[in-house]
């Protein structure tokens, strides 16, 4: 006998009137939206006092697909517009999902600054190695020697580690994972929601349109580099974790630790009467 | 299908292997296909049919075989499918 069941279980928390969404075929994005998604409905918060913000390009529309509060800044800002939001009401629950141009390239220097605030934010950053939205130009992720529209002999450029600048930075909760390991990247970002202070989660994920289209690198042929190349080493020195998606891909949560969060300083330096 | 095993398990028969159903939401699909790549039962293959955006929806082919193991629901960047436990 079949069942009939009512929805999609994630329909709850989308604005399905707006589904589909504007993301290519094969674009990993939706996938790590899904992930996402689900870990809020796994984590048990109130979600009526959580957000989503995002910045610009093609991660940035995710704020405009969830059903929550959602927040979509101008290019680059998203962790100032979180931190604001933190700010005035410490109660919420503020997720930054955006991409890598968005938060390394044009936001790099919001994103340094909250992860050495220590602001309470879970940034989930979507890495598709370059500018997917404006015609696949080379970002500051871009692997040496990849094509872009603006690198077309390949990338002379060494891309950052991003796991390691957001812990050199001060982020206390990084973490690496694919949009293949499904499983370990919800988990890891119900982790990373309940985690206190600035966390981070990077997701690969293909570009078939921009970035995949250029180094003959199909969909699946990206899932499948993910598959051969991938290393999990849980707890490893950011320092170590290798990106090179032709040779090794280092997985995992690296860092998690506690410190005083943002307003847990401002109130002991700026507000000793209120907070003892 | 059963599994390939080189011996039978001693728990073989306590053992309930769970059932589900697939449901593909045609209009959403965009046919990357991750679904019907990654299905480790291989209950899914690609439709011949188009959806109203032209794009070609998978079918349940062994929709037998299918263990309600969610992976094509949580690859899936569109929303498009998803499994629920069978009713027996």
């Amino acid at each position: 006998m079949k069942a009939q069941p009512a929805d999609h279980p994630l329909n709850g928390l989308l604005r399905t009137e707006r589904i589909p969404h504007i993301w290519c075929p094969g674009c990993g994005i939706g996938t790590a939206f899904s992930a996402c998604l689900t870990a809020l409905l796994n984590s048990g918060m109130d979600l009526t006092k959580t957000a989503m913000v995002s910045g610009i390009g093609c991660s940035g529309r995710a704020a405009g697909y969830v059903k929550l509060d959602s927040y979509h800044t101008t290019h680059g800002r998203a962790i100032p517009f979180a931190t604001g939001m933190k700010l005035a009401k410490p109660e919420l629950n503020l997720v930054v999902f955006s991409g890598d141009g968005d938060l390394f390239a044009i936001g790099g220097n919001h994103f340094i600054h909250g992860a050495r605030r220590n602001v309470d934010l879970t940034v989930v950053c979507v890495n598709n190695f370059n500018y997917g939205m404006t015609g696949g130009q080379a970002a500051a992720t871009t692997p040496t020697y990849a094509k872009t529209t603006t690198t077309p002999l390949g990338n002379p450029d060494t891309p950052f580690n991003l796991p390691l600048l957001a812990y050199a930075a001060g982020a206390t909760f990084v973490a690496r994972w694919t949009i293949l390991h499904n499983r370990d990247l919800t988990r890891c970002l119900e982790e990373a929601l309940a985690h206190r202070g600035f966390s981070f989660v990077e997701v690969l994920a293909p570009c078939p349109t921009g970035y995949g289209r250029r180094n003959r690198e199909k969909p699946l042929d990206a899932l499948h580099l993910y598959q051969e190349h991938a290393v999990i080493r849980n707890g490893a020195s950011p320092i170590e974790v290798e990106l090179d998606p032709k040779r090794a891909i280092t997985l995992g949560t690296f860092v998690q630790i506690q410190r005083a969060t943002c307003i847990d300083m401002y109130d002991k330096v700026c507000r000793p009467a209120v907070a003892l | 299908m059963t599994a390939k095993l080189w011996r039978t398990p001693l728990d073989a028969a306590d053992i309930e292997v769970t059932r589900g159903v697939v449901h593909i939401v045609e209009e959403r699909c965009k046919g990357c296909g991750y679904c019907i790549a990654f299905c480790p039962r291989e209950v899914l293959e690609l439709g011949a049919h188009y959806n109203a955006k032209g794009y070609h929806p998978p079918i349940a082919k062994r929709m037998e075989a299918c263990v309600n193991c969610h992976y094509c629901e949580i690859i899936c960047p569109d929303f498009a499918i998803f499994s629920v436990a069978a009713q027996s």
